[in-house]
C-alpha cells in the first residue's frame, strides 16, 4: 500500500506507515501525543492527536489507517481549540507543583502547555491529594501527577508480560495502580523501571538516592569508591544534548572525582569475571547435562520475574553474581584490609543503568554482617542529576582515564551492556582458538542486533552448544514457555529484562520517544568501544588474571551466589 | 429432540391445536415491572382458584378442553400494572389485586362476564378489550407480539406460535442469501447506531478467519429503559432464534448473551430458553440435522453503562476491563477474542425471525423509506401512559406522546421530550419537532438519537438545566475514564452544570460549557463520550432562554433548582409571631416580636421550614 495524503495543503507520499499519525509525524510535523509509543498497541486515551478532515470531521490520527488522497489539516482553528481544551482539562486534574518536580522542563504536559500557549486554567483544581507509593527500592509512584494516560499499563503488560499495574475506578476517580489495592512491593513488579521510561510527566520516577552518596562524600572517614556500568557511558551524554552512542566514560570519571568520588572503576571488568566463571559453570553443567538451559543471571528483573513465575526454573539460573555484586565482592576483599589499615569505611557507590539494581544490592544474599556489597545504586539519571548541581560543565570538562587496579576492562565486558553481549563475550571465550576471525564474526554477528530473539548453534570440541539471546521479558517468557513445551531446546539462553538490553534500562536518560534508533545508536557506541579495545576477551584481561591471582585465590566462592 | 424441518412443523402444529383447545386463558404480565406489583402472586392464586373450580391444561399433553393460566411477557402497559388480560374475549384488566381474582375467576372464568371496574376507563368510556384501548390500538407489536400474549416460559407455546421455522427456513438457504435477505429487509440496528444489520453480517460472513462470533447486547443501560429487557423477559426464545439464524447466517457456531446482573428475571428466562431449546435440539450440535451447530451463553455484566459499547463489551465478556478500543480493527474483523463478531443487540435479534418467516416485502410494509419495521419505545416521564410501545418506524412523536401516551397528565403542558437515554438530546416542543416522523436519520439532524428507544416526556414544570446537570451527572459516572475529554470533560461540564443550578453560574460559564461540550463530542475515543455533551449542547440550543435566567436574573423558571428560589417575608402580612425564626435551622431570620421580620438572603438554605411554620402565609418563594 501506498499513496499521497495531503497534509495542511501540501502533498506527502506515505508508503507502509501504519497510521497516519507516523505520517505526519515523518513529514516533519510533530503532532502532540501522550499515549502513543509505537511499540505499544495502539491506545488511543489522549486525543491529541486529532486533525480536522476536509470534510470537518475529527479523527484521532493514531488510529487510522492513511488512505490514498486523503485531506487533512493538523492546526484548523477547531483542532487547535480541541487541544488546547483537553490540555486545559488535563491541567485542571493535576498537581502542578511543578516548580519543585523532578520532572519539569522534561514533562510532556508542561512541555505541550507551553507549546499552546495554555497560559491559564479556567477550571477550579479539583485534586485531592493521592498518597504516594513509595514502596518500591526502585521506583515512586506519584498518582497526583498521573495524566492516566495508560503507558506504564501497556509497557508492563504487553512488553514486559509482568502486568503490575492496571486501571481502578471510574470517570475522573480512575487511578493506575496494582490490583485489589496492593502496593508496588507487595506485587510481582520486576523493578525494571520501563513504566518509567514511557511516563510521560512524574507519576512514575525513580527513587532518588544521590544525598546518600552526599553524605558519604562528605564524611572525611568515608572513602567513597564508583563502579560504572557499561550502558551509563552511551547514554549519559543525552542528558546534556548529547547524541545517544556517544561515549562518555572520560567525563564520567573526571566529573566523579570533582564529585567528591575517591576511586573511580569500570563494572565492565567485574563482567570479564563474570564472563570466566559463568563460561566455565556452563561447562561444567554442558559435560554433566545439568540444569539446561543455563540462564544468564547478570540481569536482576529478569532473576526476579523467574523467581515469581518460574521458582522451578531458578536452578537453571546461573550462581554467577551479577557484575554490579562480583564488583563489590572483590572490592569488598581489598577494601577490608584496607579499612582495617587506615581506619577507613569504604562506601561503594555503582552507577547502574538500572532501576532493578537498586532492588538487587539490597537483597539479603549480597549482605554480610551488616554490609553490603554495594552501598548504593544511583542511576545514569541520577548521576545526572548530581552532575547539575554541582555545576560543571559537561562539554568542556577534560577526560580522565580510570582508577587502578579496577579500570581496565576487554571489550567484551564492555558489551554486557546490550543485548547479546554477556552471550558474544562468552562465546569469545569458548571460541577463542577455534575457526577463523571472520567465521568466529559470522557468528558473533548472528546474536547482535535488536530482533526479540536471536539464536545461534556453534561447535565447540564437538559438540553443538545451541544459544539464544532474548530480551524483553514478554518475549522472554514465551521463549521460556515454548522451552518448557518443548519446543525449543537451548544450553544457554541470555535474557535482558529491557528491550535492547541495558542500554534502555530503566535507569537511563528519557529522550521523548524511545525508539529502536535510540537503542541502536547506544548498542553502536558500545561496539564502537569494543572496536578500540585492545583486549577482546576476558581471559585476556591481565587485570582479570591478577584478581584470581592476588585477590580471590581460592576464595572464587565469594562470585556466586550459594 | 426434533430431528427435522418436518419434525417441527408437525409438532407446531400439534401444539397449536393443544392450545386452541384451551377454552380460555389467563395471561398474568410477568414483566419486571408487573411482578414488582406482585403479579406472580396473582398468578398462583388464580392458577389454585382455577385448580378448585376447573381444569387446567398443559399444551403438551392432550387434555380435554381446559383453562391455560401463564405467565406472559411485558404486556406494556407498565403504568397500569398488575396486567391479566383474559382470552378469548381479549379483556385487560388493570390494577389487579389479589383480592379481584376469585371475582375474575368466577365472573369472567365461569360466567364469561366482563369485571368492568378493572378495565381501562377514561372519560367516562370503558374499553373492554385490550385491543380498543387507545394506547394499544396505534400500536403495531410486531417484536413484541408474543409478549403479552404467550407463556414467557414455555417453549411449546413459542413453537406453538410459529417459533424457529424461521430458522428452519433459513437452515434450508445459503447463508449468503439469509445475509442478503436481511439486507434487503432494510433492518437497521436497533441499539442506537442504526448501521445496516445485513451488511455488518455480510462483512462477518467475508471473513477468512474462524472461529466466528454472534454477540447479543443485553446491557441496556439507559435510566428509564427496559424494551431489550422486556422482549428478554417476554420472548426470550426469539432472541436465541435470532441469534441461530445469525450464526447460520454469518458461520458462526458459539454465540453470547451479555445480560446486566440488574436484569435477574431476564437471566433466567434466557437460561430456561436456552435450557429447553437445547432439550428440544434447536440449539446444541447439527441443528435439525442440517449439519449446523451452535451454542449460546450467558453473561452477566457487572453494571458498567461503558458495557453497552461494542469493544467494551467484549473485553467484558474477555473478562478484561469493560474499556473501549480504538477502532480500527473493527468489530466485525476483530471482536470477541480477537475473531470476526456480530454484535447487535436484543431487539435488533429479535426482528430476525419475522424478517426470515414474514419475508422481506411483507416486512419492508412496516415503517418508511431507509428505516423499515418497528421500533420499541419506552415511554417515561410525564406523559398520562408510561410503559413499552412498538410503533412502525417514521410515526411522529406526537402520536407516540399524544395519541399512544394519552398526552401530559394533570393539565400540564408538553415541553421537551428525551430521546435516546443519557446520550441523546432534548427536544423543544414546537410544531417542528412534534411533527418529526422517528428515524434514525431524522433524530440525527436535530441533535438528537433513536438510541436504544429511551423516551422521557417532560412537562412544562421541568428545568432544562436541572435535566442537562442529571444526564452529565449520570454519563459522568459512567465514563470508563479512559479517554481525555470524556473523563474531565464530564466531569468539568457537571461541575458549572451544578454552578449554575445553585445560582452560581456566569454568562462566560455558558461559553465555557458549549466548549468543552463541543470537545467532548468531536474528539472523545468512543459513542458514550461522543454522544456524552448531547444533552448540554441540546439544551443549550434549545433551551437557552433558560440557561440565560438562571445566570442573569438568577432565577430558575420551572422552580425546581432550589439554589435558586429566594424566600422572602411580606412585611405587610407579617404580625410577628417569631414563629419563623424559630424553626430557621441557620438562624437566617430576624426581628422583634409584633414587628415584620426579614430573611437574610445570603444565611437563607432555602430549605422551606419557615414556609411552613408561617400560619400567616406571609413568607413566598419566587
Amino acid at each position: 500500500m501506498g499513496g499521497t495524503m495531503i497534509i495542511d495543503g501540501r502533498k506527502v507520499n506515505f508508503k507502509d506507515q501504519k497510521n497516519i499519525l507516523s505520517v505526519i509525524r515523518d513529514s516533519g510535523i510533530d503532532l502532540p501525543t501522550f499515549c502513543y509509543h509505537s511499540e505499544l498497541s495502539i491506545y488511543g486515551a489522549c486525543r491529541m492527536c486529532t486533525v480536522e478532515t476536509s470534510k470537518g470531521k475529527i479523527i484521532a490520527t493514531c488510529s487510522e489507517l492513511p488512505k490514498d488522497g486523503m485531506e487533512i489539516y493538523t492546526n484548523s482553528p477547531r483542532i487547535r481549540k480541541y487541544r488546547k481544551m483537553i490540555l486545559e482539562l488535563l491541567l485542571s486534574n493535576h498537581d502542578r507543583d511543578c516548580t519543585v518536580c523532578e520532572r519539569t522542563g522534561k514533562c510532556q504536559l508542561q512541555n505541550l502547555a507551553k507549546r499552546y500557549g495554555i497560559n491559564r486554567i479556567r477550571f477550579d483544581q479539583l485534586i485531592e491529594e493521592k498518597e504516594i507509593d513509595n514502596s518500591s527500592p526502585s521506583i515512586i509512584k506519584n498518582p497526583n501527577k498521573c495524566i492516566k494516560c495508560g503507558d506504564c499499563v501497556m509497557v508492563c503488560d504487553e512488553i514486559q508480560g509482568v502486568g503490575a499495574l492496571g486501571f481502578t475506578h471510574r470517570g475522573t476517580e480512575v487511578e493506575i495502580k496494582p490490583a485489589f489495592n496492593k502496593k508496588l512491593s507487595e506485587t510481582n513488579c520486576v523493578n525494571c523501571g520501563q513504566c518509567r521510561i514511557v511516563c510521560p510527566t512524574a507519576a512514575i520516577t525513580i527513587r532518588n538516592e544521590t544525598q546518600k552518596v552526599w553524605d558519604a562524600i562528605y564524611d572525611k572517614n568515608t572513602r567513597v569508591i564508583a563502579q560504572i556500568a557499561p550502558a551509563v557511558r552511551v547514554a549519559l551524554g543525552e542528558e546534556f544534548g548529547m547524541k545517544p552512542g556517544e561515549v562518555t566514560i572520560g567525563k564520567i570519571a573526571s566529573i566523579l572525582r570533582k564529585i567528591g568520588v575517591d576511586e573511580v572503576y569500570d563494572t565492565a571488568l567485574s563482567a570479564d569475571l563474570t564472563v570466566m566463571e559463568e563460561s566455565d559453570e556452563f561447562l561444567d553443567r554442558f559435560s554433566k547435562d545439568e540444569n539446561l538451559p543455563l540462564f544468564t543471571s547478570c540481569c536482576p528483573a529478569w532473576v526476579k520475574f523467574v523467581e515469581n513465575k518460574y521458582p522451578e526454573l531458578t536452578k537453571n539460573i546461573s550462581t554467577c553474581k551479577s557484575p554490579q555484586q562480583m564488583f563489590g565482592s572483590v572490592a569488598r576483599e581489598v577494601y577490608n584490609k584496607k579499612d582495617k589499615e587506615d581506619g577507613k569505611k569504604t562506601f561503594i557507590v555503582s552507577i547502574m543503568p538500572c532501576t532493578a539494581k537498586k532492588a538487587e544490592a539490597a537483597r539479603p544474599e549480597f549482605c554480610h554482617e551488616g554490609v553490603r556489597e554495594v552501598d548504593v545504586v544511583l542511576t545514569t539519571q541520577e548521576l545526572a542529576i548530581m552532575i547539575k548541581e554541582i555545576g560543571v560543565n559537561f562539554h568542556t570538562i577534560e577526560e580522565e582515564a580510570l582508577d587502578m587496579p579496577f579500570g581496565i576492562a576487554s571489550g567484551a565486558g564492555i558489551i554486557f551492556g546490550t543485548t547479546g553481549g554477556v552471550t558474544e563475550a562468552v562465546l569469545r571465550r569458548l571460541l577463542r582458538d577455534k575457526f577463523g576471525k571472520e567465521e568466529r564474526e559470522i557468528i558473533f554477528n548472528s546474536v547482535r542486533g535488536l530482533e526479540a530473539v536471536k539464536e545461534a548453534v556453534v561447535e565447540v570440541d564437538g559438540k553443538n552448544i545451541s544459544v539464544a539471546v532474548v530480551h524483553g521479558l514478554k518475549d522472554a517468557d514465551y521463549l521460556v514457555k515454548q522451552i518448557k513445551k518443548g519446543e525449543k531446546y537451548y544450553d544457554l539462553v541470555e535474557v535482558m529484562a529491557c528491550k535492547g538490553g541495558c542500554i534502555a534500562g530503566g535507569g537511563q536518560p528519557v529522550p521523548r520517544i524511545i525508539t529502536k534508533e535510540t537503542r541502536a545508536l547506544r548498542a553502536a557506541g558500545l561496539y564502537n568501544i569494543d572496536k578500540t579495545t585492545q583486549i577482546k576477551s576476558s581471559d585476556d584481561n591481565y587485570i582479570v588474571k591478577s584478581i584470581y591471582d592476588h585477590i580471590l585465590k581460592e576464595n572464587t566462592h565469594i562470585l556466586h551466589v550459594k | 429432540m426434533i430431528k427435522n424441518y418436518d419434525d417441527l412443523i408437525s409438532l407446531a402444529s400439534l401444539y397449536k391445536k393443544s392450545l386452541d383447545k384451551q377454552r380460555k386463558k389467563v395471561l398474568i404480565c410477568a414483566g419486571t415491572g408487573c411482578v414488582a406489583g406482585g403479579s406472580l402472586r396473582i398468578y398462583e392464586k388464580i392458577k389454585s382458584l382455577v385448580k378448585e373450580n376447573s381444569l387446567l391444561v398443559d399444551v403438551d399433553l392432550e387434555k380435554e378442553e381446559g383453562i391455560g393460566v401463564k405467565k406472559s411477557g411485558c404486556h406494556g402497559f407498565c403504568e397500569a400494572g398488575p396486567l391479566v388480560r383474559i382470552e378469548p374475549y381479549n379483556y385487560l384488566y388493570l390494577h389487579v389485586k389479589l383480592e379481584d381474582c376469585e371475582e375474575i375467576v368466577t365472573k369472567t372464568l365461569k360466567e364469561g362476564k366482563p369485571i368492568e371496574r378493572l378495565m381501562y376507563n377514561v372519560k367516562g368510556k370503558t374499553y373492554k378489550t385490550q385491543e380498543e384501548i387507545p394506547f394499544y390500538e396505534r400500536q403495531t407489536r410486531l417484536v413484541l407480539h408474543n409478549c403479552g400474549h404467550i407463556d414467557a416460559e414455555s417453549i411449546q407455546e413459542y413453537i406453538g406460535n410459529g417459533g424457529y421455522k424461521a430458522v428452519a427456513m433459513a437452515l434450508n438457504m445459503e447463508s449468503m442469501d439469509v445475509c442478503q435477505m436481511v439486507i434487503d429487509s432494510g433492518l437497521r440496528g436497533r441499539g442506537g447506531g442504526g448501521f445496516a444489520t445485513g451488511r455488518k453480517w455480510i462483512q462477518v460472513l467475508s471473513q477468512p478467519n474462524h472461529p466466528k462470533y454472534v454477540v447479543c447486547n443485553g446491557d441496556e443501560g439507559d435510566p428509564g429503559a427496559f424494551m431489550d429487557r422486556s422482549i428478554m423477559e417476554g420472548d426470550p426464545h426469539k432472541v436465541i432464534e435470532g441469534m441461530l439464524i445469525s450464526g447460520y447466517a454469518t458461520g458462526a457456531h458459539e454465540g453470547y448473551i451479555y445480560v446486566r446482573a440488574e436484569y435477574p428475571l431476564a437471566v433466567n428466562r434466557l437460561e430456561t430458553a436456552i435450557n429447553q431449546a437445547l432439550e428440544y435440539g434447536l440449539l446444541g450440535d447439527n441443528i435439525l440435522n442440517s449439519g449446523f451447530s451452535f451454542n449460546i451463553h450467558i453473561v452477566q455484566g457487572a453494571g458498567a453503562f461503558v458495557c453497552g459499547e461494542g469493544s467494551a463489551l467484549t473485553a467484558s465478556i474477555e473478562g478484561e476491563r469493560g474499556m473501549p478500543r480504538v477502532k480500527p480493527p473493527r468489530t466485525v474483523e476483530k471482536g470477541l477474542f480477537e475473531s470476526p463478531t456480530v454484535l447487535n443487540n436484543v431487539e435488533t435479534f429479535a426482528n430476525i425471525p419475522i424478517i426470515i418467516s414474514k419475508g422481506v416485502e411483507e416486512y419492508k410494509k412496516y415503517g418508511i423509506e431507509n428505516n423499515s419495521g418497528t421500533k420499541v419505545f419506552a415511554l417515561t416521564g410525564n406523559v398520562v401512559n408510561t410503559g413499552l410501545i412498538e410503533v412502525p418506524m417514521g410515526t411522529t412523536l406526537r402520536e407516540v406522546i399524544f395519541d399512544i401516551g394519552g398526552g401530559i397528565p394533570n393539565d400540564r403542558t408538553f415541553k421537551a421530550v428525551q430521546i435516546g437515554g443519557p446520550s441523546g438530546g432534548c427536544l423543544i416542543f414546537d410544531e417542528e419537532h412534534l411533527n418529526i416522523p422517528l428515524s434514525f436519520d431524522s433524530l440525527e439532524s436535530v441533535g438528537a438519537m433513536i438510541g436504544s428507544g429511551g423516551m422521557v416526556i417532560m412537562d412544562e414544570d421541568t428545568c432544562m438545566v436541572e435535566v442537562a446537570r442529571f444526564f452529565m451527572s449520570f454519563t459522568q459516572r459512567e465514563s470508563c475514564g479512559k479517554c481525555i475529554p470524556c473523563r474531565e470533560g464530564t466531569k468539568r461540564m457537571l461541575d458549572i452544570l451544578e454552578k449554575i443550578t445553585v445560582g452560581k453560574g456566569t454568562k462566560d460559564d455558558l461559553e465555557l460549557l458549549y466548549e468543552i461540550a463541543d470537545t467532548v463530542k468531536n474528539t472523545a475515543l468512543c459513542g458514550l463520550g461522543k454522544t456524552a455533551a448531547n444533552p448540554v449542547l441540546s439544551t443549550l440550543e434549545y433551551f437557552y432562554d433558560e440557561y440565560l435566567a438562571h445566570v442573569e436574573d438568577k432565577e430558575c423558571p420551572a422552580k425546581i433548582c432550589k439554589g435558586l428560589a429566594r424566600i422572602f417575608i411580606e412585611p405587610s402580612m407579617c404580625k410577628g409571631c417569631t414563629k419563623c425564626g424559630k424553626v430557621c435551622p441557620v438562624g437566617a431570620i430576624s426581628g422583634k416580636v409584633k414587628e415584620p421580620h426579614v430573611i437574610d438572603s445570603n444565611k437563607c438554605i432555602k430549605c422551606g421550614a419557615c414556609l411552613e411554620a408561617c400560619p400567616f402565609k406571609a413568607i413566598k418563594e419566587v
